[in-house]
Parts: C-alpha cells; sequence; structure tokens
C-alpha cells in the first residue's frame, strides 16, 4: 500500500494513499471538530468546522474531504483557523433556535458542544428568533424539526446510502434548503418512503431529528445504557437501550464492524416496539387456568401441566395431532431445538415458522 | 462577407439587442421592398449575429462599401432602398454621428466604439450569417481543426495553447494550456470536453452574443480541445435563459456533424468527437464547474470539493476538461496563426484580448473586445463614450457578483487579470457596469449581496448562511438602521466567508463588499453615523419630498400618481405633500412635468 | 391526493400520455431527469404532484431525488402558470438603469407580487437575474420577447399587447 508523508503541526505523520487530512490529523491524536462527517458515510464536506490551514498557500481546507498529499504542512491552531471555525458556528447558531433548556438533545448536541467549545455565550448574529419552518410530520415515531436542522446532510446518506430507502433529499435552493421527503409531505406522507428504522435520528447530531415516543422523557445524562439483543428475530441486531427509571426512553445504535448490524441498523420494530416491556398487561409469570379463571402458577406447575396435556393427546390421537409454531424471536439454535423436540418427542412433523406466514 | 452572386449585401444585426431594438421589422421590410423593386436576385439580406454596439441598433451594415447604419427602423427601409441601394447615395441622416464633432461617420471602423478594439474572439460575430456553416467556412472555419488532426500531435496542440499564455476567459483566469496538460495526463478510456456557457453574472453577455453569433468556432474550439486531451465526448451546457443561443448551436452541430468536421472520422482521421447540448435549468451556481458536471449528471447543481479536480475526476467520474466559451473562441487563430502571434498582444501575464459587457450609466453600450493591457479610461470614454446626462463618473464594477468596484483613481490601471486582483476586483466573466454619482454604493453591495445569497446553493454553511447574515447587515444600513460596528462586523464575516467557503461562489461572494468599503467606506460611514444617502439612491435615508411652489403649475398629476394620497390640491393651485403620509416612493417625481418636487 | 385528471383509469392514462410520449425520447437514466422535467414542463406548463411521481418511475428514480432536484431549479414550477410569463430583469445594468421602478409598475398594474400569477392565470410575473441583454438595461422578456429601453409609462401597454 502507498503511503503519504505529511506534517501537522510541524509533527510528521504517515498515512495510507487516500486517507483524508481528518484521518491523519486523528491517528496523530488532534482533535478536530466536526459536524457532517461520520465515518461510515461519504463526505460531505458542507459545515466548513472542521478547517485546518495548509502552511505553504496559508488558505483554509475541510480537512474532511481534502486527501492527504505528500510534503503537505498543516497547522490546526492559527487564528485563521478559530476564526472561521468560530464563526461558522456562530452563522449556524444564528439559524437555530436558542431552546437548549427544553431540548431533548441536550447534552447529545454536537452544535451546542462547539459552542461550549469556543465559548460563544454570545453568539455575533444572535440565534433564530422565529421558527422558520412548520413541522410537519404526521406519523407516531419521528419527529423532524427543520428549524433545528444545520444541513449538514448525515440524514440523507444514512437513508440513501446505509438504509437505502431513499425516503429523503435536499430541496429548495440557498436559505430556503431543507431536508424534505417528496413533495414535503413529511416522514409518513403520502409518497414517503421511509420505513421507520430510525437511523437518521441516530446520525442527526443536533435534536431536529428526535423520536417522538421519547420526548419529554428524560436526556442523555439521565439515560443507564444497556447493550442488548433486539428480541425481534433471528438476526439479533445489537441495540442500545436508553433507560431511565427502569423504563426504556429509546432504543439506540450501536457502531461495531462485529456486529450483525455494524453500521447501527435497525427496523422499525427493534427501534420503537419496545412498550410492551413494561407493559401492564405483559404476562411475567405463567397462568394455568383453574375452575375457568387464568391464576398465576410457578413454572414447575406450568410446565407439568402443559407436559400432561401433550402427553395425553398424544396417547389418544397419536403424535400428529400436535401441531407446532416456531417463532422469529428465537435464535436459531432455539428454533432448532423447537422442531427436534415436536419431531423426536412429540412424534410430529407438524412444525412450521412464523417467517413463513 | 462575400458574395459573388449578389452585387451587394445588406447585414442586419439579429443581436439579442437588435431584436429587441426591432431589427426582424427592419428585415422584413428590406426584404418586401427588396422584391417589389425587382432587386432580390441581385441583393441579399443576411441576418448576422451580434455587432456588439448594442445602444444603436438596429444596426444594418450595406456592403461592398461597409456603410454603417444605425437606428434604422422599418420606415427608414424605403430610402435606403431607393437612395443607397438604387442610386448609390450614402443615406446620411441614418449613419453614425460623432459625439463631439457631430460628423457624420460611413465606416463603422472610424467609429471610436470600434476603433479601438481588437477582435479575435468576435471576429466574425456581425460579419457572418451564424445560421450557415459556409459562413464561417469562408472565413478560415475549420481550417484550425484541420491542421490539428492532419499536421500536429496532441502534444504539440497543448505546447502552442500553452506557447500563446491563453488565461481561462470565465473568470478565473487559470493558464489554459496547463488546464489541458493535466486533463491529457490522466489516464482513461473515457474523457469529456465541456463548454460552459451558463453564463449568469449580471452584466455580461459576451457568451450568448459569440454563441448566436458565430457557433462555429466554438464548436471548431472544442474539437481541437477533444484531440488535445484525447476525448471523444463534449457538452455545450447553456444557460435555458438563452434559446436563440441554444437554437443556433444546434443548428450549427447538425451542420457540423454532416460536414464531416464533428462526429465520426472528422477529416476522414480517426479522430471522433460527439458532442451534445444540455440546456441549463435555472441556477447560476451550476457555471462553477463541479455543479455544472452535478447538473448535467442530472443532480442537484451543489458544488463538489476539489481536489479531485475535474481534470482528474470529472463528469460521471471520468477526466474532464471544462472551459468557458470564450476561451474556445480563441484556440483556432492560436493554433491557425500561431501563438507568437497571438501573445504578442496584451500584457506579461495576461495574453490576447478580453471581451467586456460594457452597460450601465455609459453612452455607448454594447460588447467590445479589447487588448488585454487597455487602460479602464480609454474603455469608458474611448469606446464607451463617457458617461451620459452630464453626470460625474463614480464607479466601475468589473467582474459581476464575484467582483469589485473601481473608483476614478483607479481608472488608469493597465486591465488584466493579475492587477485587477490586486485592486480588489476581477476580471470574472467581463462584466464592466459604469455607476455614475447618483449610484449609492452601499446599494450596489446589498444588491450583488441579494444576488449570490439567493444564488447560492445552500450547501455550505458561510455562503448559505453568511451571505445571508451580510445581506441583513446591508440592508439595515440602507434602511437608515445601520449600527456601531456593523463595518466591523461585515469586514470579519467577508474574510470568513472567502477563506471557508466550499466554491467560488461563496469565495468571491464578499468582493463587492470588500472593494467597496476598501474605497467608499465614508459612504457607509455617512448611511450609519449620519444616516444620509450621499448619492441619494437609498430612499428611507432621503428626507420627505416638497413642492416647490413657484416651478408647481397645479397639473394634479402628482396628486392621481400618489398611491397613498398623501398630496393635497386643486387645479391650478400649487399642491403640498404632507410629510407624515409620504412614504418616499418617488412616483410622484416621475409624473410631475415641470420637475417641481425635490426632496429636502 | 385526487389526481388532477379525475379518477378513472382512463382519464389518467389519457393524462399520462404526453409524458409517456416524453419518456419515449430517453434513455430513462438519471442523466436525462432535467431535460425530461423541462419537455414535460414544456407539455403540461407546470409539474403537477402526479406528473413528478410518474416521472420518478419512468426514470427509476426515488421521487425525493426527483423532488430535490425541482426544487433546485428556478425554472421548474409546482404551480400553475400564467398564459404569459413576464421576467422583468434584475442584473446590474437594469439595476442602476431603474430595473426595481418597471417592476414596481408591473406589481401596480397587475396587482401581484414578483413571482405570483394573476388570478384569471393571464400573467405570471417573476423577478430575475440579468437575462443578457444589459445593452437595453432595463429590460424584460415576456414570453420569448425582449422590451428594453423601458420607462414606467411604457408598462401598460405591453401589457395590453398580450392581453
Amino acid at each position: 500500500m502507498e503511503t503519504i508523508t505529511l506534517k501537522i503541526n510541524d509533527q510528521e505523520v504517515e498515512v495510507e494513499a487516500g486517507a483524508t487530512v481528518l484521518d491523519a490529523a486523528e491517528k496523530l491524536g488532534f482533535d478536530i471538530p466536526t459536524l457532517c462527517h461520520h465515518p461510515d458515510l461519504e463526505e460531505h464536506g458542507s459545515c466548513r468546522v472542521c478547517l485546518v490551514e495548509d502552511a505553504q498557500s496559508g488558505s483554509l481546507m475541510a480537512s474532511c474531504i481534502t486527501p492527504a498529499s505528500e510534503g503537505m504542512e498543516i497547522e490546526l491552531d492559527t487564528e485563521l483557523v478559530e476564526d472561521a471555525r468560530k464563526m461558522n458556528i456562530e452563522l449556524l447558531l444564528s439559524e437555530h433556535p436558542n431552546d437548549c433548556m427544553t431540548c431533548d438533545a441536550d447534552g447529545n448536541c454536537e452544535l451546542q458542544s462547539l459552542a461550549y467549545q469556543y465559548g460563544i455565550s454570545n453568539p455575533a448574529f444572535g440565534t433564530m428568533e422565529k421558527a422558520q419552518f412548520a413541522i410537519k410530520d404526521k406519523n407516531p415515531f419521528i419527529q423532524f424539526n427543520p428549524n433545528k436542522c444545520i444541513l449538514c446532510g448525515k440524514c440523507v446518506r444514512v437513508d440513501n446510502h446505509i438504509q437505502c430507502s431513499d425516503a429523503i433529499d435536499f430541496a429548495n435552493r440557498g436559505s430556503e434548503s431543507v431536508i424534505a421527503t417528496p413533495l414535503e409531505e413529511g416522514l409518513g406522507g403520502e409518497h414517503s418512503n421511509c420505513v421507520f428504522c430510525g437511523q437518521c435520528v441516530e446520525a442527526c447530531p443536533t435534536g431536529a431529528l428526535s423520536y417522538k415516543p421519547a420526548q419529554g422523557k428524560g436526556r442523555v445524562h439521565e439515560f443507564e445504557k444497556v447493550e442488548t439483543t433486539c428480541p425481534y428475530c433471528g438476526v439479533g441486531c445489537q441495540l442500545e437501550l436508553r433507560v431511565k427509571d427502569n423504563q426504556i426512553v429509546q432504543v439506540g445504535s450501536i457502531y461495531d464492524k462485529d456486529h450483525p448490524n455494524p453500521l447501527g441498523e435497525a427496523c422499525v420494530k427493534g427501534r420503537f416496539a419496545y412498550d410492551f416491556v413494561d407493559h401492564p398487561d405483559r404476562l411475567s409469570k405463567p397462568l394455568v387456568k383453574k375452575d375457568g379463571e387464568l391464576q398465576e402458577a410457578t413454572w414447575d406447575e406450568a410446565l407439568d401441566y402443559v407436559a400432561e396435556k401433550f402427553s395425553e393427546i398424544k396417547d389418544e390421537d397419536g403424535g400428529a395431532a400436535l401441531a407446532g409454531l416456531a417463532s422469529a424471536k428465537c435464535t436459531n439454535e432455539e428454533n432448532y431445538l423447537f422442531q427436534k423436540f415436536m419431531r423426536g418427542v412429540l412424534g410430529t412433523n407438524h412444525v412450521d415458522h412464523c417467517a413463513r406466514l | 462577407m462575400k458574395d459573388s452572386t449578389y452585387r451587394s449585401q445588406v447585414l442586419v444585426c439579429g443581436g439579442t439587442g437588435c431584436v429587441s431594438s426591432g431589427c426582424q421589422e427592419v428585415m422584413d421590410a428590406l426584404e418586401n421592398e427588396l422584391s417589389s423593386n425587382g432587386l432580390a436576385d441581385e441583393i441579399k439580406v443576411v441576418q448576422t449575429g451580434c455587432h456588439g454596439f448594442c445602444e444603436k441598433g438596429p444596426l444594418v451594415i450595406v456592403y461592398p462599401k461597409g456603410v454603417f447604419y444605425c437606428q434604422v427602423e422599418p420606415e427608414d427601409v424605403e430610402e435606403l432602398v431607393a437612395e443607397h441601394l438604387q442610386n448609390d447615395n450614402i443615406v446620411d441622416r441614418l449613419l453614425y454621428k460623432d459625439p463631439v464633432t457631430e460628423e457624420s461617420i460611413s465606416n463603422y471602423e472610424e467609429i471610436d466604439f470600434y476603433q479601438k478594439q481588437q477582435r479575435i474572439a468576435l471576429a466574425n460575430c456581425g460579419h457572418i450569417d451564424p445560421h450557415e456553416i459556409e459562413d464561417y467556412k469562408e472565413q478560415d472555419g475549420y481550417q484550425a481543426l484541420k491542421k490539428t488532426l492532419t499536421e500536429l500531435e496532441p502534444e504539440e496542440v497543448i505546447d502552442e495553447v500553452k506557447d500563446s499564455g491563453l488565461r481561462g476567459r470565465g473568470g478565473g483566469g487559470f493558464p489554459t494550456g496547463m488546464k489541458w496538460q493535466f486533463a491529457r495526463d490522466a489516464q482513461s478510456d473515457k474523457k469529456y470536453v465541456i463548454c460552459n456557457a451558463d453564463e449568469g453574472d449580471p452584466g455580461a453577455f459576451m457568451d450568448r452574443s459569440l454563441l448566436e453569433s458565430d457557433p462555429h468556432r466554438i464548436i471548431e474550439g472544442m474539437v481541437i480541445n477533444a484531440y488535445a486531451i484525447g476525448a471523444d465526448e463534449g457538452y455545450v451546457y447553456v444557460r435555458a435563459e438563452y434559446p436563440l443561443a441554444i437554437e443556433r448551436l444546434q443548428r450549427a452541430l447538425d451542420q457540423a456533424n454532416e460536414a464531416g468536421v464533428l462526429g465520426e472520422n472528422i477529416f476522414d482521421t480517426d479522430f471522433s468527437f460527439e458532442l451534445h447540448i444540455k440546456a441549463g435549468a435555472g441556477a447560476f451556481v451550476c457555471g462553477e464547474e463541479t455543479a455544472l458536471m452535478a447538473s448535467i449528471e442530472g443532480e442537484r447543481g451543489m458544488p463538489r470539493s476539489r481536489p479531485p479536480f475535474p481534470a482528474q475526476k470529472g463528469l460521471w467520474g471520468e477526466p474532464s476538461n471544462i472551459n468557458n466559451v470564450e476561451t474556445f473562441a480563441n484556440i483556432p487563430d492560436i493554433i491557425l496563426k500561431g501563438a507568437e502571434e497571438f501573445s504578442s498582444v496584451g500584457t506579461e501575464n495576461s495574453k490576447g484580448t478580453k471581451v467586456f459587457a460594457l452597460t450601465g450609466k455609459i453612452n455607448n453600450t454594447g460588447l467590445v473586445e479589447v487588448p488585454m493591457g487597455i487602460s479602464m479610461k480609454e474603455i469608458i470614454y474611448d469606446i464607451g463614450g463617457g458617461i451620459g446626462d452630464d453626470k460625474e463618473f463614480k464607479a466601475v464594477q468589473i467582474g459581476g457578483p464575484s467582483g469589485g468596484c473601481l473608483p476614478e483613481d483607479k481608472l488608469d490601471l493597465p486591465i488584466d487579470y493579475d492587477s485587477l486582483i490586486e485592486a480588489g476586483a476581477m476580471m470574472g466573466s467581463g462584466g464592466l457596469v459604469v455607476m455614475d454619482e447618483d449610484t449609492c454604493m452601499v446599494d450596489v453591495a446589498r444588491f450583488f449581496l441579494n444576488f449570490t445569497q439567493s444564488e447560492s446553493c445552500g450547501k455550505c454553511t458561510p455562503c448559505r448562511i453568511g451571505t445571508k447574515r451580510m445581506l441583513q447587515i446591508l440592508e439595515r444600513i440602507t434602511e437608515g438602521e445601520g449600527k456601531e460596528g456593523d463595518i466591523k462586523l461585515l469586514r470579519r464575516l467577508a474574510k470568513n466567508i472567502k477563506s471557508s467557503s466550499l466554491c467560488g461562489l461563496g469565495q468571491t461572494a464578499p468582493n463587492p463588499v470588500l472593494s467597496t468599503l476598501r474605497y467608499f467606506e465614508d459612504e457607509y460611514k455617512a448611511h450609519i453615523y449620519d444616516e444620509e444617502c450621499p448619492a441619494g439612491a437609498c430612499q428611507a435615508l432621503l428626507g420627505a419630498y416638497v413642492i416647490d411652489e413657484e416651478d408647481c403649475v397645479g397639473c394634479t398629476s402628482c396628486v392621481d400618481v400618489c398611491p397613498v394620497d398623501a398630496i393635497e390640491g386643486e387645479k391650478k393651485e400649487v399642491h403640498t405633500i404632507d410629510p407624515e403620509a409620504c412614504i418616499v416612493c418617488g412616483s410622484c417625481v416621475d409624473e410631475c412635468p415641470t420637475d417641481a418636487i425635490f426632496q429636502e | 391526493m385526487d389526481c388532477a385528471c379525475g379518477n378513472s383509469e382512463q382519464n389518467k392514462e389519457e393524462y399520462l400520455a404526453p409524458l409517456r410520449e416524453v419518456l419515449k425520447n430517453y434513455d430513462g437514466k438519471q442523466k436525462d431527469l432535467i431535460p425530461v422535467l423541462q419537455d414535460t414542463q414544456e407539455e403540461y406548463g407546470y409539474l403537477p404532484a402526479e406528473i413528478l411521481a410518474e416521472i420518478a418511475a419512468g426514470l427509476d428514480l426515488p421521487f425525493s431525488r426527483v423532488y430535490g432536484v425541482v426544487t433546485f431549479y428556478s425554472q421548474f414550477h409546482l404551480e400553475p402558470r400564467g398564459e404569459n410569463i413576464i421576467r422583468i430583469c434584475m442584473g446590474t445594468a437594469c439595476h442602476v438603469r431603474g430595473g426595481s421602478k418597471i417592476l414596481e409598475k408591473f406589481k401596480d398594474e397587475l396587482g401581484i407580487e414578483a413571482d405570483e400569477t394573476t388570478e384569471d392565470l393571464k400573467f405570471t410575473m417573476e423577478s430575475v437575474a440579468c437575462i443578457g441583454a444589459c445593452g437595453l438595461a432595463p429590460v424584460i422578456m415576456v414570453n420569448d420577447n425582449t422590451h428594453g429601453r423601458l420607462v414606467p409609462d411604457d408598462v401598460p401597454e405591453i401589457i395590453a399587447q398580450y392581453e
């Protein structure tokens, strides 16, 4: 593999050809702020906060999208760099409401963090005072508030290139630009392709995209994060439960190349269908019908009861009188065991699986 | 223009300027008059492309003498035919009159407007029929291509272009030969040549004129380019607002394909080149080369980060060379006459000529081609005939929204790429808009920022939001709401938008503000601190309107036109304006027959 | 959404016929999107929602992308337009020669703002960037005709020509 040597803040670094200046800086342990950059997505180069200075020409470049080249000398901390980054953050703030106090993304907002990092307590152009756009979503899952959107386009890239739903894209032009569904009908609109995978919400660096069911139910610093396997199907997606007071508030993504969903993918069920977990009607103990009434029982009682009834049927009418339907929520191994049990123990070939229905 | 089967030819300028001045009616009248006099077989009427002197249109030139008639009306045709074409008497009253000596000038080459021009790119404009490939061929058309394909190696073509010193005429001024070399050096089976005809700078129309007047020259330049870099396919991306240019170019493409100078096996060599036209769809940013390519691909015209440059990864990811219309128009001459002749014109680092669109508060508006290094003063006063209406010159805006405004003391500057950048402007595509004492420089800056702001693609933060903030500040200042600190904030915004925007549109958007701040800061200060607009252009800063009692004749015109009924007065009595109700719209001033209304 | 063509399948096919003709001229790739939109707008006068959905299907493109392209370029219109399109040049040369007064006069005469259409669908008025006829400033275009060197008083007569 061809390598390239360059200097960043006078430190030499060697990177593979094709690496960006940002990659090289990160290799040296420098922390360059970014908003539109995402390691799993094609670069966009639009937010202009990852600017660095090319010492030879004195010009600024977006480090996330500029390929490293041999002999480059990059400066990260010049006045030109600092002021340009700061101004671009101030410009974003001028088109963003100052409502961190009540925003669900408080503490989990990259724009907020950068404003803090750059000490922008009094942005040069103020903040957005009157909402420019209406909120149009009529679905129960995801809310898009264009007023909080910084047009980094991460949601579009996740949607188009990872989820491949093509539900959203940039629309309009210039300061009217907005991320939109066809005809701006909103997610869940008549022509919307959205499958509510929630990937866009996970990618959003601000509070522009949020989970509706989680609104007002807690913010990032209040969450306990629990890694778990999605219970819905055999893929085994890894998910991050964000839990407050022992209740799941939202289901987030985990990015790990060793996972079956390495880019944090999920489906609408894994992302949103968790309300059964704490539902009052959920069965947490077996029930056995006694005297016409369902009554709580121990597992031993319940299993003995089922075994006894199965045996009766098998003895009277033969194993073929029994049939079993397995669940996609179980793992492959569990499904294997199930059919083995049906065939080997109960003596029936009547086994099927819900995934076929 | 010679055609031996006719004893005389009458050229009627059919540029957009003259079309709107009514040249079609003049053409029709001429043809009718000639047929009814039985002259249709002796005298040919030819509609040409733009002759440049739009101010005096419709223009008519009668050969063989080359007599130049201007502002010809259909009613003049009868006399023109009877006198000039039948009796060989020049019609003096239709000739151009020298504004100083008031003498009639019959040969257009002696008119000041043309005298100081040197035409390479525009050489054929106004002299040939753009509809006929044969007319172009008569002017040595496609000879440069023949020479290229039959005598030169691709490297030799590139060397010739390098030696000529030609730099991109679309604005940036990058050396054309070098650009071609990069595209040649890129390894790929597929390469593209693209002509950028998305002329969008307000105040520039040379590309339009070239395409409408001499489309084959552009085609020839592109095919030579394709041979040099090894491309077999190309696009001309033309603004949709130029339907006539598209129509004439399409006709020229069809003829060129037919004639074997385009398409398969050009001049019976192995070289083939397929050329398409793409019409733009109304987005100024598509003049930026990467946005233009995105647009050809059917995407939103959002610029892409460079590097990689188009020469490495351009249209559909393939190496592509993209040049402006005027750049291509210079190529045939360079190949045919040699780099040396081309580079003998111009300055050290800017060779050849440049076409400028001369407009604004100037006597002779039109399209001019001048050698690089000429001074702005010569263009404005010798060619342009100076400022109209006895007004004082204030500034000249050069280079469109990316350019800047230069004041009087910069008028002696020899015009070339580098001197203009040093002075805070840029060549841009070559719009020259002259402004007089009535033009407010803050308002001009506001005008340009309004333009770039609404044409920003919206991709990157500094351009999308920064230009909007700049515009808001400028609007405040022109509305009398300027604040302490505004000038400083404008400068800080300008610096950062320039240094951090993704593409050329944003990187140059602050130039009109920076150059007006550099040369006319006092005007900004007058608006902010004294709440005055020295040019008297910013309505909100003007005092109330008053009617002069002496001059008012009591005609009630102003009373009728006032949209808010702020003027009272009976017929034949002096009228008065209620300053509280007046919205300072100026309608009454326009209406008053005795100029009795003025501002305090 | 109710289809502008009425509801029957046959009406719909009739309504879509011109679009089908347009699509026949192209390869059905993304590069054809802008020319297809241009030709379609030529046929229908504007780009109705149901037509856009068909174009997306015809070119095998996501509707969201088609919508993104349509809304990027100012040439495309999602609403019906007037019979006559008045384009008032707001370029530099026109600006310094009083283009905004011409615009104001048109607003008064037509009773609409820029980028609006009169109720009788006779006129749509747009303020546009330079139309490249700066020698004639201030200048406007009505449909494909250029009218130059205007003063506000010329406006009523121009409108009358197209009524």
